[in-house]
């Protein structure tokens, strides 16, 4: 009955494989080349994309898990390669993405001598990991694989690392798949409190103000047709946080629209104005909530969530209903009567037109002065029919893309929100596209955040992944100037930078571009960047000092919005 | 302290290479120090116990259970207050034996503080006492002013809850239940 014996590295592949595995991004190294040299038999089932920095490869694994909902998988070496994934690992631990590591590791008895390209992975990520392991034989490695996977994707998902010593890479083992169904020392799914979800539910019934806050558990949950359900039965109003956004599409009658920092004026006003405020695999975020002390006093919280870990660390609940939002949003949605709220609907139109009176108009439509940050999303959005997958990287062109882009269909926004990474956007939009390959993938980056991983358009080279890159140079350090502006005297310490020529980098890639700095010649040169084949760079050079309004300064109430120009 | 209350966290988890590490980190974070930690086999084959002392206040004692709780590879974690404990730490104390014969009765002071005498020779000696950690200290100043202490070592808290069941038997067959029920779903 002996079956044929492999070695580790190879167990690696057909574990990969075993668990439905087609992508991984990643970069070979001094420990890493056996896994590489058996991925070279494999590289018909697994496509792999040979990023420039492995932190580009945590980011892209991010992309594509986020469009696609599998898990994304990162293979580097030891060292240096393991450690240049952090900032990825903690920026998926933030944001509940479920990506899989497999690091090389120097040879079992050379550990903790400090031998060349050893570090200690496992000791450095576990506070950013949901589950990090060292494979120590090679009989483990089936097993240890199908556990990353099944940590990494189930209950909140989130990152999982294998470090992988070299030894165990070519020891040889007779390889089984393995398939779990639970590990005992991990609920992945809390159990559904039958009494909490009847006062969920009688709550939302005596309410006559009540308010949604989405996040992204809905679309982790493939809860979106539920959501609407429940908030069409309830006539609740609902607001998204980043990464909640598109769950609902933009136009859906009871989409209020975005919450926080820099969200929209109605849905954070109405947050301190409703009776029962319903959180909906959300983590209350201090860029949600400002001054926690001042949140929401007046409102009767309820509080959906599969990390029982979540309930009352920033906001204390009325209500916490427990577990995945697909079983627990319906058995609410039993008990609701239909309601009728169109009086508190109604509320957030005024504040809707004065959002637009005193930001929207000005930013979307300028009559002249320079391109502005606002209407560059607006008009790629509209030329996408709203069906485009949004990446953004992080700062001010986040919180325009965020604001402005809008959404018809669920997963199609990928940013960085808890942890907020410059130089996210660019390896997680290839990502998203190998994630989402029917869908166009527009990213928005401005001009520091694509310098932190420009290196990126090499990948785009390499592989031929069709990314419409859109960025908005304004030759600041946009977000930190604004700060620097309103809070620090206008003392632009270190914000202004001196830029290199984009399109010659673009080029030198083989990537086709235009700049743009006239308003009239921004339609053609987005239409040109959608009916380009491939990848785009569209450079618009935007207003030097825009400033994103309407804003909530940090650690502020929530109601205390600035505006500007009042 | 600052109106704070030691707690005693009690952790069943798996016995897996760097779980402590998890652990610690969890407190670390929150920049709460560990009074004392004792790590050992519980009454269960598999499953190890810590016992972790920590002063903090309830809201954040609370919000650090459940992030333990969290980690793959804890079964369940938990905390008390004393009054919902029985817990003993042992100390130990090395002193030089001439000098304490010098005090007449060794009796005396073992049959005060219930403590043992674990080993003697002419040159030293050692007790051990069990108890809380006041009854360790009242001990060990005793014996530092009149005899002079050379070594002194005290564990970290043992301990058990007032309630009648180890909760984590109850945990332990609910989470059997569902693997019988996921093994006959998925054969």
């Amino acid at each position: 009955m002996s079956e044929k014996q492999i070695t580790g590295s190879e167990a690696l592949m057909q574990a990969l494989i075993n668990e439905g595995v087609d992508t991984l991004f990643g970069y070979p190294g001094g420990q890493a080349i056996p896994l590489y040299d058996k991925l070279y038999n494999y590289r018909d089932s697994l496509r792999h994309i040979l990023v420039r920095h492995e932190q580009g490869a945590t980011h892209a694994a991010q992309g594509y898990a986020r469009t696609s909902g599998r898990v994304g998988v990162v293979m580097v070496t030891s060292g240096p390669g393991a450690t240049n994934t952090i900032t990825g690992i903690a920026d998926a631990m933030m944001d509940s993405t479920p990506i899989v590591v497999v690091a090389g590791q120097q040879a079992s008895p050379l550990l903790g001598t400090d031998a060349f390209q050893e570090t200690d992975l496992i000791g450095i990520t576990h506070p950013i990991t949901k589950w990090a392991y060292q494979i120590r034989s090679v009989d483990e490695v089936a097993w240890a694989v199908a556990q990353a996977f099944y940590i990494a994707s189930h209950g909140r998902p989130g990152p999982v690392v294998l470090d992988f010593p070299k030894d165990v890479q070519t020891a040889l083992t007779e390889f089984k798949p393995h398939h779990i169904t639970h590990i005992r020392s991990y609920v992945p799914v809390p159990e559904m409190n039958a009494k909490a979800v009847a006062e969920a539910a009688r709550l939302i019934n005596s309410a006559e103000k009540p308010l949604a806050l989405v996040g992204q558990g809905v679309i982790l949950g493939n809860a979106e047709t539920e959501l609407t359900t429940f908030l069409r039965k309830g006539d609740i109003p609902a607001a998204s946080t980043f990464l909640g956004l598109s769950a609902l599409p933009s136009d859906y009658p009871l989409n209020a629209g975005m919450i926080g920092m820099h969200g929209n004026i109605a849905p954070n006003l109405k947050t301190n104005e409703c009776d029962v405020l319903i959180a909906i695999g959300m983590r209350f975020d201090d860029r949600v909530t400002g001054n926690l002390k001042t949140y929401a006093p007046q409102a009767k919280v309820i509080h959906f969530d599969i990390d029982a870990a979540e309930i009352d660390k920033n906001v204390k609940t009325t209500v916490a209903v427990d577990g995945d939002v697909k079983e627990t949003l319906p058995a609410v949605t039993r008990l609701l009567r239909e309601a009728n709220h169109t009086a508190w609907r109604d509320s957030f139109k005024p504040l809707n037109n004065r959002e637009t009176d005193k930001v929207i108009r000005a930013e979307l439509f300028p009559a002249d002065g320079p391109v502005r940050m606002g209407e560059v999303v607006n008009r790629v959005s509209d030329a996408t029919g709203h069906d485009a997958v949004l990446v953004t990287d992080v700062g001010q062109n986040q919180m325009m893309a965020l604001r402005y882009f809008k959404f018809s269909r669920t997963r199609s926004v990928v940013t960085s929100g808890g942890l907020g990474t410059m130089g996210f956007g660019l390896p997680a939009a290839i990502g998203a596209k190998l994630g989402a390959p029917g869908r166009t993938v527009c990213l928005f980056v401005g001009d520091g955040g694509l310098q932190m991983t420009i290196q990126e358009l090499g990948t785009i080279m390499q592989s031929g992944v069709e990314v419409k890159i859109i960025l908005m140079n304004n030759s600041y350090l946009g977000m930190v100037r604004q700060w620097q502006e309103l809070f620090f005297n206008e003392r632009y310490s270190e914000t202004p930078m001196v830029n290199p020529d984009f399109l010659k980098i673009a080029d030198a890639y083989n990537i086709p571009g235009k700049r743009v700095t006239n308003r009239a010649d921004l339609d053609a040169a987005i239409a040109e960047m959608l009916t380009t084949q491939g990848a785009y760079l569209l450079e618009v050079v935007v207003e030097q000092k825009g400033l994103v309004y309407p804003m909530i300064p940090a650690g502020a109430c929530i109601t205390d919005m600035l505006l500007g120009n009042e | 302290m600052d109106n704070k209350t030691l707690y005693t966290i009690t952790v069943f988890s798996e016995n897996t290479v760097g779980l402590l590490n998890q652990i610690t980190i969890i407190f670390t974070r929150r920049r709460l120090n560990i009074e004392t930690l004792s790590v050992s086999p519980s009454a269960i084959e598999g499953i190890h116990k810590f016992t972790i002392t920590v002063f903090s206040d309830s809201d954040t004692i609370t919000k650090v259970v459940k992030q333990i709780d969290k980690r793959v590879g804890v079964i369940k974690a938990y905390c008390n207050t004393d009054e919902g404990l029985v817990h003993q730490e042992i100390a130990m104390y090395k002193v030089a034996t001439d000098r304490l014969l010098q005090l007449g009765s060794i009796e005396d002071i073992v049959s005060r503080y219930n403590a043992h005498v674990v080993e003697m020779t002419r040159d030293l000696t050692v007790f051990s006492k069990t108890g809380h950690h006041a009854d360790t200290q009242a001990m060990f100043k005793e014996l530092s002013e009149k005899v002079g202490v050379l070594q002194f070592i005290r564990s970290g808290r043992v301990a058990i809850t007032r309630e009648k069941v180890e909760r984590l038997s109850d945990m332990l067959a609910v989470m059997e239940e569902k693997i019988r029920r996921d093994r006959m779903q998925y054969g």
